[in-house]
């Protein structure tokens, strides 16, 4: 059961703030401003526009932590509070934490590197001009600890990093702890916070982000036929999941379920996709299975849509495979359309969108969809927001390495 | 309940390149940690990529993906398991990961502030991340069962055999589980250093005068099966059961020891109950031995706590460094191994035991059935494993 979500988003750093801006349909794209991108081919991103201070954090925690485990714990503190969880009557022996991350910690740690190797002179690097909290940096862990420690959570932590869907693999993980009776409550979400050099530098390297860097506003457009990459990323989301005796006993307000989640690699590339969507649709078909729905119960797919033409055409293909004819009649939307690629924290991001689809009866557009791709031929929700009640919401991922997930959400009624 | 059992056994370490190499000089006591650019560190001596990886995909990963490559084709050999003989869904690969490629990370880094944008490698975008031995290995062995990637730090080896037996429990029948580290570049090591636990003078589990840990590199991959798939394939050896598994978390302090042993004493009984033994019934430890004098003194008092009799405990580490999440995957090995020879290696480079524990001073011939094995990692994450002898009458009594 889903008893709380927290959002840190570009665009609006609570979950009211990034739930208006979906149904607004308003992007949160923009030139980076947290470095010179002037040299880079991609210059534009999803930026947040985050004071952690202000979010709540403590001195120490923000000076031990990079901006990806900020993000993680702000996110699982308005999770928390939404959720109602008096931790203090709550047996912390079974509560776990489950925190994504493709990239952990990666900001901090070029900045430092830059510090110890005095602008990249040294590979013999000097410790004296580095952060005293660089081994949390280095293993991104830290996350996870910072969580547990924060609110005495004693249940088994981790990190979940499988790329771009360590969001929904770490609470499809978080999701198992509790079908294993591992855990009664689990803070579920992930984190990424890659705006920075090293990671911008390297997908310009493949061509893989947008580089319509004198339109920001509309440089991410998945399944338009003018799409030419995604557009970088960063915030968290974190979600209470939590068993559902235990909900109903402290009388939480249920927002939905976690019905099913599965995942599958497709053994074929890093980086390549194949267009049949095969495996994609293999995980969407288990997870289905696993909530014992019909895949015409799906009123909702948040489609990975990262705004390349592989992914776009590879997750279409997958939609048709897995649903059949239902693909055609199923409205379908990318939010990175408006909030950007987060890599491994966009999975947890989406679905935190998908639980508040359920709960306000509204499915989010894909935003600057203008002219679809031949090729892509679903109901995209374009550009507008549509009031829709929302029974089953289904949402997938695909990242680096193969790896491809789905997860099913179904509105919770007693 | 589907039953989780190793069947393969792939080992890259400071000790061996190969998993009776391993087995010979832990059990001789050859110590290995040698000095490099000024620091105390269990390098991998003689490991070259080239031999056991494809050189295509040597200039797109890092060394740390080398070691898994390596050792995840020895598991698969040892095994006599080939994942292209089987349903691409029937097989996933679970690994840890605490630090990445770290190594080709640094040299990124490097070339990007040194000279520019252009001078970074199209390979920086699918090398470094910790999903990318995780990847490749799915890759290269076509499996397409779902994968998982679990950091944990020093406890990440033993939380992978635990995901990798959910995976098994949920219907895929083999899993390619453990992990593999490479921390010694000169970023990761200064970056290690920041964590206060390094020592200048050697790694001493539970010696009276530990200082700290050195850090080091390699692991080991293990092939887990569900037992009845095993059987039906005809896996030719069982090295044993992973028969409990529990993890917690001390949640107390981002960096500092928690004030008790609590959660590890949870973590060991909450293994062996799962294993459904009794504290009586295990024959011996291995123990996570972090060498910090408050560590090794809470994970003694847990020790004493849970079995309330002089347990054997041994920590042969001493003699290789802390893996970070390759120590956790090698212990396990190392252990399923004292299974099978009936004899448990001593301590690694313990001159004055500390602690009162049966501390394993010289191998010892011991035959048992059931060995417990706990690793820990910054920040307070708790995991134990329970092991068994595997018996097939089990296997029909569980139905």
């Amino acid at each position: 059961m889903v008893t709380g979500v927290g959002v840190v988003a570009p665009g609006g750093v609570t979950r009211a703030a990034f739930w208006d801006l979906l149904t607004a349909g308003r992007t949160a794209t923009r030139r980076i401003s947290f470095f010179d991108a002037a040299d880079f081919r991609s210059q534009i991103a999803a930026e947040c526009d985050f004071d952690p201070r202000a979010a709540g954090l403590t001195p120490q925690e923000i000076h031990r932590n990079d901006r990806f485990a900020q993000f993680t714990l702000v996110a699982a503190d308005e999770a928390l509070k939404e959720s109602g969880l008096d931790l203090r009557a709550t047996d912390r022996d079974n509560v776990a934490v489950s925190i994504g991350s493709a990239v952990g910690a990666t900001t901090r740690l070029e900045d430092e590197y830059v510090n110890v190797s005095d602008h990249g002179r040294n590979w013999h690097v000097d410790e004296r001009y580095g952060s005293r909290f660089l081994y949390q940096a280095l293993v991104p862990s830290s996350a996870a600890t910072e969580v547990a420690c924060r609110y005495g959570a004693h249940g088994p932590a981790a990190v979940i990093s499988t790329g771009c869907t360590s969001g929904l693999d770490a609470i499809g993980h978080g999701h198992q702890l509790i079908e294993d009776g591992e855990a009664d409550v689990v803070i579920a979400g992930a984190a990424d916070a890659p705006i920075s050099p090293i990671s911008m530098a390297c997908f310009d390297a493949i061509r893989a982000t947008s580089a319509r860097n004198d339109d920001p506003e509309h440089a991410s457009r998945p399944f338009d036929a003018t799409r030419d990459g995604f557009v970088m990323g960063e915030g968290a989301a974190v979600l209470i999941l939590e068993e559902f005796e235990h909900a109903r006993r402290r009388g939480a307000e249920i927002f939905c379920e976690v019905a099913g989640f599965a995942n599958r690699s497709n053994a074929f590339h890093m980086t390549g996709l194949r267009p049949d969507g095969l495996e994609m649709a293999e995980a969407i078909t288990d997870a289905l299975g696993q909530a014992r729905l019909d895949p015409t119960a799906v009123s909702y797919i948040n489609a990975h849509g990262s705004g390349t033409k592989q992914n776009d055409r590879h997750e279409t293909a997958a939609f048709k495979r897995s649903l059949g004819q239902h693909a055609y009649d199923v409205p379908v939307s990318s939010i990175k359309s408006m909030v950007g690629h987060s890599l491994g924290a966009i999975g947890a991001i989406e679905l935190a969108a998908c639980v508040l689809a359920i709960r306000y009866g509204v499915v989010p557009p894909t935003a600057n969809l203008e002219n679809k791709d031949p090729e892509c031929d679903l109901d995209y929700v374009p550009k507008n927001a549509r009031e829709q009640r929302v029974e089953v919401a289904l949402s997938v991922g695909s990242g680096f390495g193969g790896f491809q997930s789905a997860a099913v959400l179904r509105r919770w009624s007693s | 309940m589907k039953r989780a059992v190793i069947t393969g056994i792939g080992v890259v370490a400071p000790s061996g390149l190969t998993t009776e190499d391993h087995w010979r000089s832990t059990l001789a006591g050859e110590q290995h940690v040698r000095e490099l650019d000024g620091r105390l560190v269990g390098q991998v001596p003689g490991f070259a990529a080239e031999g056991s990886v494809d050189p295509r995909l040597i200039i797109q990963t890092d060394r740390w993906t080398w070691m898994s490559l390596a050792a995840t084709r020895q598991a698969l050999d040892d095994a006599k398991y080939d994942p292209a003989a089987h349903d691409p869904y029937a097989t996933s690969v679970v690994l840890a990961s605490g630090s990445g490629g770290n190594e080709f990370g640094q040299r990124e880094i490097q070339a990007l502030w040194s000279k520019g944008r252009r001078a970074v490698t199209a390979y920086q975008s699918i090398a470094w991340f910790y999903a990318a031995s995780v990847g490749q290995t799915s890759i290269l062995h076509g499996t397409k069962g779902p994968n998982q990637v679990l950091v944990s730090e020093g406890a990440g080896g033993l939380d992978s055999l635990g995901a990798a037996r959910r995976v098994i429990r949920r219907g895929t029948p083999a899993v390619i589980a453990g992990g593999t580290e490479a921390p010694l570049s000169p970023y990761a090591l200064v970056c290690q250093s920041t964590s206060e636990r390094l020592s200048a003078t050697g790694y001493r589990p539970f010696d009276a005068d530990a200082d700290g840990h050195v850090p080091g590199e390699g692991g080991a991959v293990l092939i887990v099966e569900d037992a009845a798939a095993a059987a039906e394939r005809g896996a030719q050896q069982i090295y044993g059961e992973l028969a409990g598994y529990a993890a917690t978390h001390d949640a107390h302090h981002p960096e500092r020891p928690a004030p008790d042993c609590a959660q590890l004493v949870r973590a060991m009984r909450k293994a062996l109950a799962d294993a459904d033994v009794s504290p009586d019934d295990v024959g011996f430890v291995f123990a996570d031995g972090a060498a910090t004098p408050a560590l090794d003194a809470l994970e003694a008092q847990a020790i004493r706590e849970v079995f309330g009799r002089p347990v054997p405990v041994t920590a042969p580490q001493g003699h290789i460094g802390r893996l970070c999440s390759g120590g956790g995957a090698l212990t396990v090995a190392t252990a399923l191994l004292a299974l099978r020879d009936g004899i448990v290696p001593a301590v690694g480079n313990l001159a004055r035991p500390g602690h009162d524990l049966d501390l394993v001073r010289e191998p010892r011939q011991l035959a048992a059935d059931v060995v417990l094995v706990n690793a820990r990692g910054f920040g307070g994450f708790n995991s134990s494993i329970v092991l068994k002898r595997y018996r097939e009458e089990g296997l029909r009594d569980a139905g």
